[in-house]
């Protein structure tokens, strides 16, 4: 069969575990890195509180969706992007998230979808 | 080419046209569903969707069904299915904000 690789941009912007929109868009990723696809993750807005480290709800009978997304490196997935503006507006640092991602700004965000294949919202 | 972003949320409801004219830069949008009553006249999201560099589009079905046809800021071109398949085909990538 032949090669069908594209680009995935997945761009995260709900908080976790107030809707299904996060476990599902980690659903995907791991999906389409399984079937040898270039993922890329954004998290954008709230989405940035899903890399939150420290996650405990166990209480509210969910998965910690931080420890999930810390194992996105073991799928191959090295591309995580945070909106700079959304961190800052939240005040938080990227030392506070629980996996190492890369902060971007309004533009170079801009870049990331237009280079991408296939950009979906979550 | 560039990238085609559909809202098919109020902005006066969802974070979703708020954020995505934050990071589009130079894009075509294309608003529908809730989404139209961010292009009814005199609104407050008229002047960002108005900057330099953006194409907005308004999917007429959507204003007819709210009443709003006659209401939609005369700057942004009204455009029906067709429309709509013709803006996917010549755009890449696609993408919507809900």
């Amino acid at each position: 069969m032949a090669s069908m690789k594209k680009s995935f941009l997945l761009i995260c912007r709900r908080a976790p575990y107030g809707q299904s929109l996060a476990r599902e868009a980690l659903d995907v990723a791991l999906t389409a890195a399984t079937f040898d696809q270039q993922v890329a993750m954004l998290f954008l807005g709230d989405g940035v509180l899903q890399l939150l480290k420290g996650q405990q709800p166990a209480a509210i009978a969910q998965k910690a969706l931080d420890k999930q997304l810390a194992a996105l490196p073991l799928y191959d997935i090295e591309m995580v992007y945070v909106e700079a503006e959304a961190l800052q507006q939240r005040g938080l640092a990227l030392s506070d998230l629980a996996l190492p991602a890369q902060a971007l700004s309004a533009d170079a965000i801009a870049e990331q979808i237009n280079m991408h294949d296939v950009v979906l919202g979550f | 080419m560039g990238t085609l972003h559909i809202v098919s949320k109020s902005p006066f409801a969802s974070s979703a046209l708020a954020d995505c004219l934050r990071v589009c830069g130079e894009a075509t949008i294309l608003l529908i569903e809730d989404a139209v009553n961010a292009a009814i006249a005199n609104n407050e999201w008229i002047e960002p969707l108005k900057r330099d560099g953006l194409m907005v589009y308004v999917l007429q079905s959507d204003c007819d069904a709210r009443g709003l046809s006659q209401r939609i800021d005369s700057k942004f071109a009204l455009t029906d299915y067709p429309g709509f398949v013709r803006l996917c085909c010549e755009h890449a990538p696609v993408t919507s904000w809900y």
